[in-house]
């Protein structure tokens, strides 16, 4: 899913920085060219309908939010100067930045914000981010660099969704924003202006002599679209590629050769998302939360980073992203334990009666199949290897291999599984209701396997609602710790992304949120430019 | 014989409804919406979210009245707007449809230019050491995987010598180049995928050219040839070869609806932005008004392919549209 399913906030972060850059660089000068590779093409340039890894990608160089987030993932101000949180969080007023102007000279005002707010929310738009902007009052422009937000009540994570990237009324007035010419020839604010789209192959971005954070150094940004990984592969080996994203195995092995020395420079960063193996909790044989953490005892997660990932991962254990806030790293992940995982399960009445090597509780035996998508090579070994883990408990699973829509449509929407292993993306903001609720059972909702606490529902609740952020912190604390203890998924690992970038350009270092944080500033040095 | 060419084509209007009803049914049965990609386990995207995509859509009506009004659209030669990203079908299908025409009739001529001289060789020198090395070399070239061949010409000739680049249709400064610049690039990224098309493609020609040849030499009149005293290339290639190559003219007419189509593998590796990955990825979308129209001319072509080959068969033997008229 971390593939499939990108979230709008990544994007928005990939672009970021107003932090105090080291004093200017003697030899920094602008120019040159950085070719990106993707697998995939964008599909639409309209920010609020841009769903995909590939559109946001674009769109976070064209355009910015009223807030985003800093290298060590702190929300500050992006179009917005600064902010005020009122009347114990339900107002929220943004101060916006004087003298931004959108790419074709006209100024940005606090009108661009409302028509952005009024097309979230139309219902005739096909947006699927109206769910934050719902929540809304009332939105009201008291001069031109003020934007004043009212919620019907305090909602936290709307301060980040205001990350959103923000659309010019001038341009988009009168338009129907589903068929527009807009969404292939985009006007923005960012640092690099649209200069031309040539379907599944490349799109070219110019950069921004007027940024208001300043003139980007690099002068072209090319997307270029290519499908294959091995291909991809290829073209860094003749220097066609700029940037990539590298798998385990080329990190650790197929790239540590003098060439690849000699030419690009590997970084890596926690990946903003996690893998589990969730239970439909209705499902007899997982109702008894002994089985659950007897299950998580048997499963050496440390063995499936090393092995799948040649050690490039950390085992999780909770739904937030590892080095942030609300992870509570005081819950330790449980050992790998196979004597402790055989006595949780005959304490909930699954014993090898029989001597078959196989557990029964009377006539049943333990027997499951675990669901896994297709096309994703390292979830299913991962599938294969906790299969082994298993047996070894004495739990017969199946693995069942399906494609995407399949798998969500017939089997996760209609709670028609046993278990399933899949991944969360996560946002920045650690508000996951939807996933937790017991309210988001409905088809299509997200607690898909029916997890029901009362105090994990008040904590959700009460977290979306804290401003406060140590108060915000223990609750964030209090539902990791919970949930571990209940386990209604085996948290697994979160990975590693792993960029490599060609040596020539210069300021590239990987944070916590990445390394395209302060792109502007990276740079060529005039002797090793390529490209005109 | 116009009656007749009317008659034909008239008839293919239900032909070409009865594709299009199965073909849009079978694709609706395929679990999963064009609206998943945007909303399917992404916890940004609110229920309510969701189901108001849906209904934008239109896919909150039954399949029948989304056929219907599908129909509708496509009898004002107009086959609507894509879900993904909202451009017109046809404006998609034109912008793909070119190179691969290019690619595939590039290597269709390589094909017969290449296959048709190892079949008559293979012919003529029948159970030779040549022949037998032709066959396993066309056979070897017919079962390779693609892909893998691919990989392995691109890191030889892109990286080990240098000499050709690696994936795309063009190079990244392509608009600053001039006329014949320009040309020399797209040949040099032409090289590989012509090549790796055209090699699984020789076995076919070059089998049928080599039996076909071989039937033909055994002839009467090709005693008689020899017997007048005609030099041995006279033979073979005047008066053998033209009757040979009839079956292989009738065998390429029937490859030409293929000429629109791409593989996705193929395309992939390759980087080349052809009408094979438009029809996966819409696919994989379930972009139901791309995956129609790419159906849709497919079926187009096919049928008037068909019909051509039929109206000139009926040219050539008069017979066949007569007894047509006599049936009705």
């Amino acid at each position: 899913m971390n593939i499939k399913i990108p979230l709008i906030l990544l994007a928005v972060s990939f672009f970021c920085s107003t932090e105090a850059l080291p004093a200017e660089d003697p030899d920094a000068s602008y120019g040159d060219a950085i070719v990106v590779s993707s697998i995939a093409d964008a599909r639409t340039l309209v920010p609020i309908l841009s769903s995909d890894a590939s559109s946001s990608d674009i769109c976070g160089m064209v355009f910015n939010g009223l807030v985003k987030y800093d290298k060590d993932i702190n929300l500050i101000g992006d179009l917005a100067e600064s902010w005020e949180i009122l009347d114990d969080g339900t107002v929220i007023v943004f101060h916006i930045r004087r003298g931004v102007k959108w790419h074709d000279g006209a100024p940005f005002t606090s009108k661009d914000v409302e028509f952005t707010y009024r097309k979230l929310t139309d219902p005739n738009v096909r947006t699927p981010y109206s769910g934050d902007f719902d929540r809304i009052l009332k939105l009201e422009t008291p001069d031109e660099f003020t934007v004043k937000v009212t919620y019907k009540e305090p909602f936290v994570p709307g301060l980040s969704s205001w990350g959103m990237w923000i659309m010019p009324e001038h341009i988009l007035r009168d338009q129907d924003l589903n068929n527009t010419a807009f969404s292939r020839n985009p006007v923005g604010t960012g640092p690099y202006k649209f200069k031309s789209w040539r379907t599944g192959e490349k799109i070219e971005l110019v950069s921004n002599h007027d940024y208001f954070e300043g003139r980007p150094y690099i002068d072209r940004y090319i997307y270029r679209v290519i499908p294959d990984d091995a291909t991809i592969f290829l073209e860094l080996q003749t220097l066609g590629v700029d940037l990539a994203t590298l798998s385990p195995l080329q990190y650790t092995r197929q790239t540590e050769n003098n060439f690849f020395k000699k030419h690009y420079k590997k970084f890596k960063y926690p990946s903003f998302g996690f893998t589990y193996m969730a239970y439909n909790l209705s499902d007899p044989k997982f109702s008894d939360v002994r089985v659950r953490q007897a299950m998580n005892y048997a499963v050496n997660k440390q063995e499936i980073v090393d092995t799948i990932f040649f050690g490039l991962g950390r085992v999780t254990t909770g739904p937030y992203m590892m080095d942030s806030w609300a992870y509570n790293s005081d819950v330790r992940p449980a050992p790998y334990d196979l004597t402790r995982a055989k006595a949780l399960l005959a304490d909930a009445g699954w014993v090898d009666a029989d001597m078959d090597g196989w557990l029964e509780k009377g006539a049943d035996e333990f027997e499951f199949t675990l669901i896994v998508n297709q096309g994703n090579a390292e979830r299913q070994r991962t599938a294969e290897m906790i299969q082994r883990y298993l047996k070894y408990a004495g739990i017969r699973m199946k693995i069942r291999v399906l494609e995407w829509s399949a798998l969500i449509n017939e089997f996760i929407d209609k709670k028609r599984f046993e278990a399933v292993l899949m991944g969360w993306f996560l946002a920045r903001d650690p508000d996951n209701y939807d996933i937790w609720h017991s309210s988001k059972t409905r088809a299509g909702e997200f607690n898909f396997i029916g997890y029901n606490n009362p105090d994990v529902d008040r904590l959700l609740g009460e977290g979306r609602r804290t401003f406060d952020q140590p108060r915000r912190e223990k609750i964030y604390h209090r539902i990791h710790e919970i949930i571990y203890e209940d386990q209604p998924y085996m948290f697994l690992y979160s990975g590693e992304t792993l960029p490599i970038v060609s040596k020539r350009f210069k300021n590239v270092e990987a944070s916590p949120i990445g390394i395209g944080y302060n792109f502007i500033k990276w740079y060529v040095p005039k002797p090793e430019q390529r490209y005109r | 014989m116009l009656g007749y060419t009317a008659r034909r084509l008239a008839g293919l209007v239900p032909v070409f409804l009865g594709i299009t009803l199965v073909s849009f049914f079978v694709i609706h049965l395929a679990p999963g919406k064009p609206t998943d990609i945007q909303t399917s386990l992404n916890p940004k995207v609110s229920y309510e979210a969701r189901l108001r995509l849906e209904k934008l859509y239109g896919l909150d009506k039954p399949v029948y009245v989304q056929y219907f009004h599908w129909l509708k659209t496509v009898s004002t030669f107009d086959f609507g707007r894509s879900y993904v990203d909202n451009r017109p079908v046809s404006r998609k299908i034109a912008e793909r449809i070119p190179v691969t025409i290019l690619i595939n009739s590039l290597a269709l001529i390589l094909i017969l230019a290449i296959g048709i001289p190892l079949g008559v060789l293979s012919a003529v020198k029948r159970n030779s050491l040549w022949d037998r090395f032709t066959t396993v070399f066309v056979f070897v070239g017919f079962s390779t995987p693609e892909f893998w061949l691919a990989l392995l010409l691109m890191s030889l000739f892109g990286i080990s010598l240098g000499w050709l680049p690696i994936s795309g249709i063009k190079s990244l400064d392509f608009e600053y180049f001039g006329f014949f610049e320009k040309i020399f690039d797209i040949a040099k990224h032409l090289v590989l995928p012509v090549a790796i098309s055209a090699l699984g493609g020789l076995a076919g020609i070059s089998r049928y050219m080599r039996s076909s040849m071989i039937e033909v030499i055994q002839q009467d009149f090709i005693r008689t040839a020899r017997a007048k005293g005609l030099s041995e290339p006279v033979v073979i290639y005047k008066h053998a070869l033209k009757n040979a190559i009839l079956p292989v003219i009738t065998l390429v007419g029937l490859s030409v609806p293929a000429l629109i189509g791409g593989s996705v593998i193929f395309e992939s590796i390759f980087a080349i932005p052809g009408m094979g990955r438009l029809f996966y990825e819409s696919v994989m979308s379930r972009d139901y008004p791309t995956i129609m129209g790419v159906l849709s001319i497919g079926a187009i072509l096919t049928l008037i392919g068909n019909l051509l080959a039929d109206i000139a068969y009926s040219y050539a033997d008069p017979r066949i549209s007569m007894a047509d008229k006599k049936e009705v």
